[in-house]
């Protein structure tokens, strides 16, 4: 047990199993040399960037580096990118805009995340609608498809209304022709169209008017969308849109954007909603 | 135990111990200090190594303006005098490995590690860096006599003047390399005025320590415990492959020379060693193919010089294969499958390569389908796709593109009413519609073929497949 001569040199003395020893020679010089480089590699680490903890704080390291400002320096290149297309739609009007290939594509690209922070959760991640929220993809519009008119529109909002028909207006075997009527894109052959007042808002031909935000009648485009949209027509009918008389009228408010979203983030999104699809 | 084993334990532990004794295992345990011979082969090598000049001076050639070869990665182009090639085609890449590595394969086991002998970087480095050695401080004997010596002024001013001139070429190297990826004689500028990037100081620092550290201080040691390749060359022999080889029937029994004459009896090896003293590995060549052995021939050239003056034969280590030393018959190329199967690869690599040169193309086109969603249904009941399209221009001159697209008939693109614009060297992405009155159309999925024809030159044209969705 006290042998502690090796042909490969001394070794502790221990043996295990009679023939394993252990060898007391030196660790290989570059291991030793890549420990030590280690050791003060987190010793500069330690003094150079923040590191130790301390009661209340941190150290702060030499550098000053801290995560937020390589943040904000990585962010403040990405705006130096922007600023030239940022600066040009600040001073352009939207139509200007629309004509530019270059600028309309910076949009269509950028505006995404602008229409996914403030549009998406109603509208839907491609502006395709939601039971409820009207689809922005198509060429359906309640207020107009130009760019005017939509940049209007998110400046200010939208709150259309139509009055209650259910109740003393119209039966339920009425309110179940039209809606028949309405479902089949046949609303004008129905003679309670016209004697019911109906025209008034939507329109001898049923196209509804973009001046009033009445809904078009004639297309297979609902604005309130549903599984059984026979039934949904029936509902819209009977409980109006934004009737302040009926509590189980249909709500439908497009909220204004103006005090919360500067005039060219407002400008971005009119032109990005425009190139949806939809724009006329 | 010993009991047991019986007679047959000391005859194997004499055995063993034999075997050990020969074994010698270079470690790096003693530096290696090559004689340095003239001959053919050492000829030969400065030749192939010069093959580096074009590392060094390539990124100075200019070609119309620029650099002639220029790995433009910010950019992501690579320009190889008039040719650009693009990410798009990167694919070419695979090939070009692929064909270094059956080159690698096919050489190898034609004729041994000659890109170990006689180009790779290591073995060239370390031949310029052991050849100024000797320049400073003389030949080998005189070489170890200094570096066991105790430090003196002589020794501090040699060694100073070594490491000065090895640590220029280090960082010489480390230029060179940085210099193929961006322009070369702004690097220069930049690199000694404090304008560089920091990721050319790192790269150049890198070089310089790792050139430094290889040919400096590893050396041989690199392809003994280092380098991935001079393994797996060795599994590329076979019994044909030629190889730097000691004819032992010609040379055993070896032994001394008496009165400057080969004694009766004794082969042509008169055990000079001048074998070993050239090797740049260390190794003994006599005792057959090993491991240690770069293939670098200079142990040829050792011995034919000896050979010369005793008046024998050249040639008693020669590129010869096992085959022929056990007196088989040579095989021709044609005969031998694993030759013949690299050849075929490195021709296939080869031919791909050179199509990939010859069809790069002007233009591409990619279609992107939206998916959210994947189609519009419109007032008037037809329906509505929307895509994005993106025209990569890898020219070098900006160009107007029409963009057309069939599939449904009475089906309309709206957004290419206008050419299109198309960037040099990039791509440039639109947003385009079609619209399809829905009697026409017949499935769920419609395959739309996008074409764009250059308005410009019409010969610049591409086509992209995609589809166009329709609700059920």
């Amino acid at each position: 047990m006290s042998e502690k001569s090796n042909p490969h040199g001394q070794t502790t003395g221990h043996v295990w199993d009679d023939t394993l020893a252990e060898l007391t020679n030196q660790p290989p010089k570059w291991w030793m040399i890549g420990l030590h480089a280690s050791w003060i590699l987190v010793l500069v680490y330690g003094i150079y960037y923040p590191a130790w903890p301390l009661l209340h704080s941190h150290t702060k390291g030499i550098a000053g580096w801290t995560a937020v400002k390589e943040y904000k320096k990585d962010l403040a290149e990405v705006e130096s990118i922007r600023a030239p297309y940022e600066a040009k739609i600040a001073k352009m009007d939207v139509k200007a805009i629309l004509a530019d290939n270059e600028l309309k594509e910076y949009i269509s690209r950028s505006g995404k995340v602008l229409f996914g922070d403030n549009c998406a959760a109603c509208h839907g991640s491609g502006g395709q609608g939601n039971p409820g929220f009207p689809s922005l993809v198509d060429d359906d519009w309640l207020y107009g498809g130009k760019i005017d008119t939509i940049l209007q529109t998110i400046t200010n909002g939208r709150q259309g209304m139509m009055p209650k028909m259910g109740g003393n207006q119209l039966t339920p075997e009425e309110i179940d022709k039209l809606a028949n009527a309405i479902y089949n894109g046949k609303v004008t052959e129905e003679p309670l169209f016209t004697a019911k007042g109906c025209v008034g808002c939507h329109g001898p031909d049923g196209k509804g008017m973009q001046a009033l935000g009445s809904a078009n009648l004639t297309d297979k485009i609902w604005r309130f969308k549903a599984e059984d949209q026979l039934a949904s027509i029936k509902y819209t009918i009977a409980h109006g849109v934004n009737d302040p008389s009926d509590p189980k009228t249909r709500k439908a408010k497009m909220p204004a954007w103006k005090n919360r979203l500067s005039e060219t983030q407002i400008k971005k999104l009119a032109v990005y909603v425009h190139e949806l699809g939809g724009g006329q | 135990m010993s009991e047991n084993a019986g007679s047959t334990a000391p005859k194997y532990e004499d055995d063993i111990y034999e075997e050990a004794a020969n074994w010698h295992v270079n470690t790096g345990d003693e530096k290696i200090h090559a004689k340095r011979v003239t001959g053919r082969w050492r000829r030969l090598k400065w030749i192939t190594h010069s093959v580096w000049l074009i590392f060094f001076l390539g990124p100075y050639l200019r070609w119309h303006g620029r650099q002639a070869v220029l790995f433009d990665i910010p950019n992501r182009q690579f320009h190889i005098f008039d040719i650009t090639v693009l990410p798009q085609d990167v694919w070419m890449l695979s090939l070009v490995l692929l064909f270094f590595a059956m080159l690698l394969a096919a050489v190898t086991s034609i004729a041994g590690r000659v890109y170990c002998g006689f180009f790779c970087f290591q073995t060239a480095w370390t031949d310029v860096f052991t050849w100024l050695e000797e320049k400073i401080e003389g030949p080998p004997a005189k070489r170890r006599k200094l570096e066991e010596g105790p430090w003196t002024a002589e020794k501090a001013r040699k060694l100073g003047l070594k490491w000065a001139i090895w640590l220029a070429i280090s960082v010489l190297t480390g230029l060179s390399f940085v210099a193929w990826f961006t322009d070369a004689f702004q690097l220069w500028h930049d690199f000694f005025t404090g304008q560089a990037s920091s990721v050319a100081y790192g790269v150049v620092g890198l070089f310089t320590v790792g050139t430094f550290t290889l040919a400096g201080k590893l050396r041989e040691q690199a392809c003994f415990w280092l380098c991935p390749y001079a393994r797996i060359q060795g599994v590329m022999y076979d019994k044909e492959t030629i190889l730097p080889t000691y004819d032992y029937n010609r040379g055993e029994p070896r032994g001394r020379l008496k009165k400057g004459k080969v004694p009766e009896g004794q082969g042509d090896c008169i055990d000079c060693k001048q074998c070993v003293a050239v090797c740049p590995t260390g190794i003994d060549i006599r005792n057959g193919q090993q491991e240690g052995c770069i293939t670098c021939a200079l142990c040829i050239d050792a011995c034919d010089a000896v050979m010369e003056k005793i008046g024998k034969p050249k040639g008693l280590i020669r590129y010869a294969s096992l085959d022929e030393m056990e007196g088989k018959q040579r095989l021709p190329l044609y005969r031998r499958p694993r030759p013949l199967i690299y050849l075929t690869i490195l021709t296939l690599a080869l031919s791909g390569i050179i199509y990939g040169l010859t069809h790069l193309g002007t233009i591409e086109l990619k279609v992107l389908h939206e998916r959210a969603p994947l189609f519009v249904e419109l007032s008037d009941g037809s329906i509505q796709n929307k895509y994005r399209i993106k025209i990569l221009n890898k020219t070098d001159k900006d160009f107007h593109v029409k963009l057309t697209a069939e599939g449904i008939p009475g089906m309309t693109l709206k957004g290419a009413e206008k050419p299109l614009y198309a960037r040099k060297g990039n791509d440039t992405s639109y947003t385009v519609y079609i619209k399809a009155p829905s009697s026409a159309i017949k499935e769920e999925r419609t395959p739309i073929l996008f074409k764009v024809v250059g308005i410009e030159d019409p010969n610049k044209k591409a086509t992209y497949e995609s589809m166009f969705f329709a609700p059920k």
